[in-house]
């Protein structure tokens, strides 16, 4: 019984459920990040999935361009990581979810990160407190030698 | 994927017809570093009509060639920012107050003009002198 409702829960959690009650699973799409060429990629393929939920172009722009910065952060700090787009549905609202994984050196002091201006690189440091300005929510995970995980949800406006 | 650099008179034209990778814009910054010595030119316009997305890389990388540019005695003006853009550089909180902007090709053209014009003095019959109190 517990173990059908916790699969209930992961089914719709990863899907949009249509107004007769019964859900269509939607795929997430991966996008595997090891050079500049896959920032690109994955920030018009990002583009192309949100666009698919109504978003605005002004909200299709801010999306790609917060993917763009997350697989920039993924290439600078980790070399290798993945990408993933999905779209979330919160009661009435449709959304995408961007999650930027990587097993890279990770961060020891998140706070500090998210900091305007700070940046351990050449780079100007914006990039994760701007991605933060860029979405509607925010979440990062990080264990220094383990790697770094982001998730970060953008909503439609309905 | 290489961006043409075209010569116009005392200017250079660059307009980016799609995304660019990193190497594509170094390459961009380090190509127009050179030409603007090499064919002696005035001033430089960027185009970026076509880009849908301009993070931080692209910002920072355009500023550097404009100040670089600078030093190498030119100037060099941004054209066709698309609003959306404007948008998401103000967003993520990037400055581009230094640098040289205008809304399109034409007036980016007009806007070297004046910037490149020594305005304040000719010479005529009567020899060199000051326009401004003409």
């Amino acid at each position: 019984m517990s173990e059908k409702a916790q699969r209930v829960t992961v089914l719709l959690s990863s899907s949009i459920a249509p107004s007769n009650g019964t859900s269509i699973a939607i795929p997430e799409t991966a996008i595997p990040i090891a050079c500049d060429l896959d920032i690109i990629r994955a920030r018009q393929i990002g583009r192309a999935e949100a666009s698919k939920l109504g978003f605005s172009s002004t909200d299709l722009t801010l999306i790609a361009t917060a993917i763009s910065e997350l697989a920039r952060n993924i290439v600078m700090y980790a070399k290798q990581g993945v990408i993933t787009v999905r779209p979330v549905r919160s009661q009435e609202r449709l959304g995408i979810v961007v999650i930027a994984r990587d097993h890279g050196p990770g961060m020891a002091d998140i706070r500090q990160i998210l900091q305007d201006g700070y940046s351990t690189t050449r780079s100007l440091g914006l990039g994760l407190p701007g991605v933060r300005r860029l979405m509607d929510e925010f979440e990062i995970e990080s264990e220094p030698g383990k790697g770094t995980v982001v998730v970060a949800k953008k909503w439609t406006l309905v | 994927m290489q961006v043409p650099i075209l010569k116009q008179g005392q200017y250079l034209i660059v307009t980016i017809q799609s995304a660019l990778s990193d190497e594509d814009l170094l390459e961009l910054r380090d190509g127009l570093v050179h030409q603007v010595g090499k064919l002696r030119s005035q001033g430089v316009i960027i185009d970026v009509t076509a880009l849908d997305v301009m993070d931080t890389f692209a910002t920072r990388t355009l500023r550097d060639i404009a100040q670089m540019i600078r030093l190498r005695g030119a100037e060099t003006v941004i054209v066709g920012i698309q609003p959306e853009v404007a948008f998401a550089l103000v967003q993520l909180g990037l400055n581009l107050a230094d640098v040289s902007t205008a809304l399109d090709l034409e007036e980016g053209l007009t806007f070297l003009d004046r910037k490149t014009r020594t305005p304040g003095w000719k010479i005529n019959s009567r020899g060199l002198e000051d326009a401004r109190r003409a």
